[in-house]
């Protein structure tokens, strides 16, 4: 919603301008549907985007830059901060993020601070810290006092950005976007084995001297299948009998480990 | 090798998480203890998320306790009558633990309630084994002579349902025994643990149980309890993996067989120190979770609590 909010915006803002500029832009990637199997251990999947130019636009100076986003599956998410109280650790403040990505990776061509200006980075969320900060509502916090809190909202969104990198699941990528030709450029997109199933959307946007030129949207789906598919769905529909059939595994491995070593 | 866990949505090396349930086994069948205090931290250690490493945890228990029982029982270590009796106050004590489970889940405490129940439980068990202990083997070494403990009366004696239990050649009140059956129920669920390492000090020192009965007994209890509450993990939270508990019990199952052997050639003052040096060790590691300052302040979360 936001960022649909934002792209309108864009539209009013650089309307004038892209209609003379009239680049078109082209966006494919390698796979639709991430399959887990048992040997699954992550998944690297390849974009290409071809920047078309129409005859009739106006050859330009500069260069293109691209800023690739891909957003996985939405949940809630929330940040613990432990404080000493008396001699123990323990959680006291804590930050609820509702819709907030479980996967979130930003590749760009160049970095950020030269393709574009600070007002339209923030404003187009092209950080990892700004996509995060328009998901947190300043003011709708718990725990923590009132007068500091866009201080506090501050850490806490910077401790959810340093955790979900420490694990993979967010990635900031300066120059992952490559360019093979003016025109025709690639990303590797990694999924590490933790990321959650669902859909994922990758949004690629090309820039022309700090403006934002062709914006373009693709999917893929992160999906289990065969054996896992059947095991997960076994055990949320079924899961009377999945118990049974686990108790009854355990009950014959036991017995069989006991016959395989009897001695006496 | 990697393999992918479907309910826990990771991948894991196989060869770690077998080496790491063999030696846990091996520790599991020497002292009779479930191996889960020492399971679940591991597991949760490697990533995997909390509710399925307990989950899964306990069906690796059930294959445990299976296979050492079966060994105990067909050379007659096992108290049948006395290991009922744990369980019909256990059954009772499950449910108080779920419900205590439950309520700090609410209030968000329950972390800190682990650890601090961790530190206290295996702390305080593992401490007094551990001087009880020491002192014997001092005592050994000065004058040779063997401990006095069996000429001390029996405690509970003058509670009333004495009942005889031919096996550990003791005649005892059901009541105590019923209320450690509870107790280590409300412990189990609680702390997702089959609660071998409270029920064998609890039977060998309060009870004066043979050592030669106590570990196939607690065998018995540990896997009537912990296969109700894998069924209940499997209906409630979904958070089997049934991928991953087959590596543990592969695991464990090989390790529990020398563990058992190994268990027997322990001469009766260093089985307890060994055990009470293990239980005291896995509280010390708790203890220094909460004491120590994190490397981290800031921990993630998925869920509404």
């Amino acid at each position: 919603m936001m960022q649909r909010l934002f792209f309108l915006v864009a539209l009013v803002l650089f309307g004038s301008s892209s209609m003379a500029r009239a680049e078109g832009l082209i966006v494919s990637i390698s796979s639709s549907r991430v399959l887990i199997n048992s040997s699954y251990v992550g998944a690297d999947l390849t974009l290409f985007g071809s920047i078309e130019r129409d005859g009739s636009s106006i050859s330009r100076s500069g260069t293109y830059d691209v800023h690739l986003r891909v957003v996985g599956p939405a949940g809630n998410v929330i940040v613990r901060e432990k404080e000493r109280v008396w001699f123990i650790w323990t959680n006291q403040n804590r930050r609820r993020f509702g819709e907030m990505p479980g996967y979130l990776a930003v590749h760009t061509s160049r970095p950020l601070a030269e393709i574009t200006s600070a007002p339209l980075r923030e404003r187009f969320q092209l950080s990892l810290m700004d996509f995060v900060a328009a998901r947190q509502p300043v003011g709708q916090s718990e725990g923590g006092p009132e007068g500091k809190d866009a201080v506090e909202t501050k850490r806490f969104n910077e401790a959810l950005i340093r955790l979900r990198q420490r694990d993979n699941l967010f990635q900031f990528v300066e120059r992952g976007v490559v360019f093979l030709s003016p025109t025709l450029f690639r990303a590797n997109i990694n999924l590490p084995s933790t990321s959650p199933i669902g859909n994922y959307e990758a949004t690629v946007t090309v820039y022309s001297e700090g403006a934002p030129v062709a914006t373009q949207r693709t999917d893929f789906e992160v999906v289990k299948v065969g054996f896992e598919s059947n095991v997960a769905l076994a055990a949320s529909q079924q899961s009377f009998y999945y118990g049974l059939a686990t108790l009854v595994i355990a009950f014959l491995l036991g017995w069989l480990a006991n016959f395989a070593f009897r001695r006496d | 090798m990697q393999i992918y866990l479907p309910i826990a949505e990771m991948s894991v090396s196989v060869f770690l998480i077998f080496g790491m349930s063999a030696a846990v086994g091996f520790l599991s069948g020497m002292f009779g203890v479930g191996g889960g205090f020492l399971m679940t931290p591991l597991l949760v250690f490697l990533g995997i998320p909390a509710n399925v490493a307990v989950a899964s945890g306990s069906a690796q228990i059930v294959a445990t306790s299976m296979s050492g029982l079966l060994s105990h029982w067909r050379r007659k270590a096992v108290d049948t009558k006395l290991g009922l009796v744990l369980v019909a106050g256990g059954l009772f004590g499950t449910i108080i633990g779920v419900w205590l489970f439950n309520l700090l889940r609410r209030t968000g405490s329950f972390d800190l309630a682990l650890a601090l129940s961790y530190v206290v439980l295996l702390g305080s068990v593992g401490g007094l084994m551990l001087l009880e202990s020491i002192r014997a083997t001092i005592r050994s070494y000065r004058n040779k002579t063997p401990p006095a403990a069996t000429a001390k009366p029996p405690l509970f004696d003058n509670m009333p349902y004495k009942v005889n239990f031919e096996r550990s050649q003791i005649t005892i009140s059901a009541i105590p025994i019923a209320v450690l059956g509870m107790l280590i129920g409300i412990a189990g669920a609680f702390l997702g643990i089959g609660g071998g390492f409270l029920v064998v000090p609890a039977l060998l020192y309060f009870f004066r149980v043979p050592t030669s009965v106590v570990v196939g007994t607690s065998q018995l209890q540990i896997l009537l309890t912990i296969t109700i509450a894998t069924m209940l993990h499997a209906i409630t939270n979904q958070s089997v993996d049934i991928v991953l508990a087959i590596i543990l019990i592969a695991g464990s199952v090989i390790g529990t067989q020398f563990g058992t052997r190994a268990g027997q050639n322990l001469k009766g003052e260093h089985f307890r120190l060994l055990l009470a040096m293990l239980i005291f060790g896995v509280a010390l590691r708790f203890a220094y979770v909460i004491i120590a300052p994190p490397v981290d302040t800031f921990s993630i979360g998925v869920g509404t609590g």
